[in-house]
């Protein structure tokens, strides 16, 4: 029985030309070393974006596109379709966990200094595949068509056409025409199913083949002790670890489903007041609240609101260009004014998020975050210290 | 001693020069000609909106005055704010904030019109009090039409 099952394997394996692959895969290591729990966050993200595409896929089958019937299918879906609500519960809940790995992903990648050569574009395509997941967040609000995903939208988009040049076209563009009406929400969903999968698709294939070609980055402050303990082969151990997180994120998603499924709000109304404390996506909130703040006025035809906006703007670009800015950490390989600045960064996105929601907790779990990264390091060095 | 092998001898720099640049030339061209449909498919047809001057928002008397204080009216596609100041005295403005676009609404306990999303505060002429509105709303007349002996008048409001 079992010299069939491995002839049938051969089978494949030489129709394939597979050899090269399992090769390559029984090789691979991960490095062991005082940061290594970070080497998860980024499969963690893998995992709630193939939940994502696999949920996504099973809503379309239901979902209807159109300002008549959009609320409608999905009421359609949360009450009346077997596990209707279930999947669409998983799907928003599965939306802002991808989203929070991938930022913590991207926030932890960027400490340990993983950006530096030779791995500047798998950043670049890390921080463009985040970007990807915010308009997958976007452009997914509109579509159950409810009171908040309409002011959402309008805000959205009329922030575009907030811009000096090309803001017009930008709305537009954005909108399908002048405003938030059917024609929007058929465009948005067309970003959501097709284009941006697409362009995730091609960014994160691209992401994962440039990981795997330069494998795992070893932190500069953990080089001695990587080089001191014995990698991990990815095959069984790294990969088993991967799938315990998996199986946890999972659970937590079913529980969060079934525990908090998604509300649905009311039908979204063009002619009624937008209500109080409406709000965005957390993800979007220190942004929102940054808007709030900002008085009304003009400056040489410009709208101050668009002064955050714009530099809002110039952050990502800048977030996205960070291997090639951070000279110093070619030159003597550490960058201590990029820390700082990550963490200035860090602590307006976490204060403004705070402020937004008039809570701590968001505070408490940067803090609780920076803990568990001070135990990692401090708690680890003596006994990792060179004899 | 050269072999007749088949492989072109070698091309005159000026000519190759020359072919190099048809031959980018005409991709170019190509390009253009896929990427230049794309991009005006993409972005939306103006589509002419029948123009409203004047629209009725209801009788005078109409509950929604006195439980709210006030009413948003179709103007066309565009949300019109309908407030009642005071007995008989009706204001109207653009309901859309001049912020970001959200839509405003009259608070009577507070004697403002606010926007939600972001805080925006008008006072009840439309101009900004306070917050980050860059603009005061725009404004429409409003005047009340009688119906008929007994009946109550109507508001009518009027593009300015």
């Amino acid at each position: 029985m079992s010299a069939r099952l491995e002839r049938w394997r051969g089978w494949w394996v030489d129709r394939l030309r597979l050899a090269p692959l399992g090769q390559a895969v029984a090789h691979k290591v991960v490095p062991v070393h005082r940061y290594a729990a970070f080497y998860y966050l980024g499969g963690m993200t893998l995992f709630f974006f193939v939940v994502q595409v696999s949920t996504g896929i099973l809503l379309m089958l239901y979902y209807r596109p159109s300002a008549d019937e959009a609320f409608e299918s999905v009421e359609f879906i949360m009450t009346t379709v077997p596990f209707g609500w279930l999947v669409r519960s998983i799907h928003s809940w599965s939306a802002n966990l991808m989203i929070f790995f991938a930022a913590a992903h991207l926030v932890s990648v960027y400490f340990l200094k993983a950006y530096r050569p030779p791995r500047e574009l798998t950043w670049v395509t890390g921080c463009l595949v985040l970007f990807l997941a915010m308009g997958f967040g976007f452009s997914g609000y509109l579509l159950p068509w409810n009171q908040l995903a309409f002011f959402a939208t309008k805000v959205g988009t009329d922030i575009a056409g907030v811009m000096p040049l090309g803001g017009e076209w930008m709305l537009r563009f954005l909108r399908g025409g002048e405003r938030v009406t059917g024609g929007t929400l058929a465009r948005f969903y067309g970003w959501h199913v097709a284009i941006l999968p697409a362009l995730a698709t091609a960014l994160l294939g691209l992401h994962l083949v440039l990981v795997q070609v330069h494998g795992m980055s070893v932190p500069p402050g953990a080089e001695e002790e990587a080089k001191r303990r014995r990698p991990m082969a990815f095959l069984p151990h790294f990969a088993l670890r991967d799938l315990f997180g998996w199986t946890l994120a999972l659970a937590l998603l079913a529980a969060l489903a079934a525990l908090f499924p998604w509300e649905l709000g009311e039908k979204a109304d063009p002619f009624a007041p937008a209500y109080e404390n409406i709000r965005p996506e957390w993800y979007f909130m220190f942004m929102f609240q940054t808007l709030k703040l900002v008085p009304g006025g003009e400056l040489l035809g410009l709208e101050y609101e668009a002064i955050p906006i714009l530099l809002f703007g110039l952050g990502g670009l800048c977030l996205v260009l960070v291997p090639f800015l951070d000279r110093g950490l070619l030159r003597r390989g550490r960058s201590p004014g990029f820390t700082i600045a990550g963490v200035v960064a860090l602590a307006y996105v976490v204060g403004m998020t705070a402020w937004g929601y008039a809570s701590w907790v968001p505070v408490w779990a940067a803090l609780g975050f920076a803990v568990l990264v001070a135990i990692l390091t401090l708690g680890t060095r003596r006994r990792g210290e060179p004899q | 001693m050269p072999v007749e092998d088949g492989t072109p001898g070698p091309v005159p720099p000026a000519r190759r020069a020359f072919l190099n640049w048809l031959l980018g030339g005409s991709a170019t061209a190509l390009l253009a000609a896929i990427a230049y449909p794309i991009l005006r498919f993409l972005s939306p047809p103006r589509v002419p909106e029948a123009a409203t001057h004047q629209v009725e928002a209801g009788p005078a008397n109409d509950p929604e005055w006195s439980s709210r204080g006030f009413k948003i009216v179709r103007f066309g596609a565009e949300p019109v704010l309908v407030l009642r100041a005071g007995e008989g005295d009706f204001r109207a403005f653009s309901a859309t904030c001049t912020h970001l676009d959200c839509i405003v609404e009259f608070q009577r306990d507070k004697q403002r019109i606010f926007c939600n999303c972001h805080g925006g505060e008008y006072n009840l002429h439309g101009q900004r009090v306070a917050g980050p509105p860059p603009r005061p709303l725009v404004a429409f007349k409003v005047d009340l039409v009688a119906s008929g002996p007994g009946q109550p008048a109507t508001v009518v409001v009027t593009k300015v």
